[in-house]
């Protein structure tokens, strides 16, 4: 099967969504981009580069990590915490851009609101993924979505980035049902 | 079920998972909202049959900042100042439902004795069994050596530690020097032949009755209190011989290399394995050793008990 997006169409993608959230924000100077690990980290890191070559100002950008607010923690072994790091301005009234690779059923983006809240208090919330692939578990929803991909529930998203897998690729595995 | 009996309880790359745990841990303690919803719904008891005041505030803070529940059980007031056995108390705490329980006893092994008792079928913690063995103050003393001397990354391979005082009675050396060596550190004692282990040769460390002479090598001390309580017999000739061989002071702490840091894991008796000047020195981490404490207790119920129980690295 082929890539659903390659290399160069995750590239277009981030590019248009850093415009967008430029747009949407008249400027970079009220954000702070917080990327969820392992790969919504490495997909924030890429927008804020954009953005700064965009603005020419250096953007506030960090990790976030959600582990400690999942809902499924009873249900599954406990893992290893990642990295959280908050930009030096914090959160408290900007606007932080939520960053991950797949937007799935909504859960984690819940855990991260519940994260950020232990933060500080941001004047609001969006949300910046890479793909949205739809079955929502929760009222949530993307304010800047790189490529909707319909997919099964039975199928799965594979994501991979240069600087966590060796390449640029997303590829949809198993049938459709 | 998993417990925290023994440092030997976890192998290598469990140690520095609990030790990164920490780390992260310690970032929530410096926000401004302490509370996570991690152990929501859990109960975690404090079994304490013998006095404390770090480690069951510690454990207790741990537990309150995840959002478990805690229940604090104490010798005193209780029905184990009555007499009540050990397998009573377990069956009450089974009861009760109790996910997890943090027991502190005066009799070695006791942690042992309350986990494989299949009384109940929470999660056991050891927070020190008479003698024998304190693994969450061995991880916060290691904690506290790796981010003071390692830049709080990876393991402990080519520090010298000096472990200084009664061994003999200290669960917090036993455990030390196994999870130490274990993490790569060398590890030498420090204390008069009276206050050495039986066997210490088995150990995988060096035995010094010189303090002077270790001083100039090691990279942190650990002092450890002399336990008036557990000895019967005389050890030491006197309280002052003993402080001037063994003790730590502002003249020895300057024996020691730049950068090196000075623990002890409380109480301490100023005056006698400690003096004041010392313990209050830039190079003293003793009240860091506290907050650190929180930090590896969340890390530990997190891991121990949040969630099913197969294993971390699963």
């Amino acid at each position: 099967m082929s890539a659903a997006l390659s290399s160069e169409d995750i590239s277009r993608a981030l590019t248009r969504i850093s415009h967008e959230i430029l747009e949407r924000n008249s400027g970079s100077s009220t954000i702070t981009i917080l990327g969820i690990p392992t790969r919504g980290a490495h997909i924030a890191t890429r927008l804020a580069k954009i953005i700064e070559t965009i603005e020419g100002v250096p953007v506030q950008v960090g990790t976030l990590d959600i582990t400690l607010h999942r809902d499924d923690l009873r249900l599954r072994a406990p893992r290893p915490l990642m990295e959280t790091s908050i930009p030096s301005m914090g959160v408290e009234g900007r606007t932080v851009v939520l960053v991950d690779d797949v937007l799935f059923s909504g859960r984690t983006i819940r855990s991260a609101l519940d994260a950020i809240g232990e933060i500080g208090r941001p004047e609001r919330v969006q949300l910046a993924v890479l793909v949205d692939r739809g079955h929502r578990e929760l009222p949530i929803k993307a304010d800047f979505v790189g490529k909707n991909l319909p997919t099964s529930k039975s199928q799965s998203v594979k994501v991979q980035l240069v600087e966590h897998d060796g390449l640029d690729e997303v590829r949809i595995e198993g049938e459709s049902a | 079920m998993k417990h925290l009996l023994s440092i030997n309880d976890i192998d290598k790359e469990f140690a520095l998972t609990i030790l990164d745990t920490a780390a992260e841990m310690a970032r929530v303690s410096e926000g401004p909202v302490k509370k996570l919803p991690t152990l929501r719904g859990k109960t975690v008891v404090n079994l304490f049959a013998e006095d404390s005041t770090r480690t069951r505030i510690s454990f207790e803070a741990a537990a309150k900042r995840l959002s478990a529940d805690v229940i604090n059980f104490t010798a005193k007031g209780s029905s184990i100042s009555k007499g009540e056995s050990l397998k009573d108390t377990a069956q009450t705490l089974q009861a009760l439902g109790a996910d997890a329980v943090i027991i502190r006893h005066p009799a070695s092994g006791a942690a042992h004795r309350l986990a494989q008792g299949k009384w109940m079928n929470g999660t056991v913690i050891n927070a020190g069994d008479g003698t024998h063995e304190h693994p969450s103050q061995a991880l916060l003393d290691a904690y506290t050596i790796r981010k003071h001397l390692r830049g709080g990354k990876g393991d402990l391979t080519g520090l010298h530690i000096a472990i200084v005082g009664d061994i003999l009675h200290s669960r917090v050396a036993r455990s030390n020097v196994l999870l130490l060596n274990k993490l790569g550190a060398s590890v030498t004692l420090v204390a008069p032949p009276t206050l050495l282990p039986h066997q210490v040769e088995a150990w995988p460390v060096k035995v010094s009755y010189n303090f002077n002479a270790v001083l100039p090598t090691v990279d942190a001390v650990i002092m450890l209190r002399i336990q008036q309580e557990r000895m019967s017999d005389l050890y030491f000739p006197s309280q002052r011989e003993y402080s001037t061989l063994f003790g730590i002071d502002a003249e020895r702490l300057a024996m020691t290399k730049q950068g090196s840091i000075l623990m002890h894991p409380g109480p301490m008796n100023r005056g006698l394995e400690i003096s004041a000047e010392a313990a209050d020195s830039p190079q003293s981490v003793v009240v860091e050793q506290v907050a650190n404490g929180v930090s590896i207790r969340m890390a530990i119920l997190y891991l121990f008990i949040a969630g099913s129980q197969e294993s971390v690295n699963a």
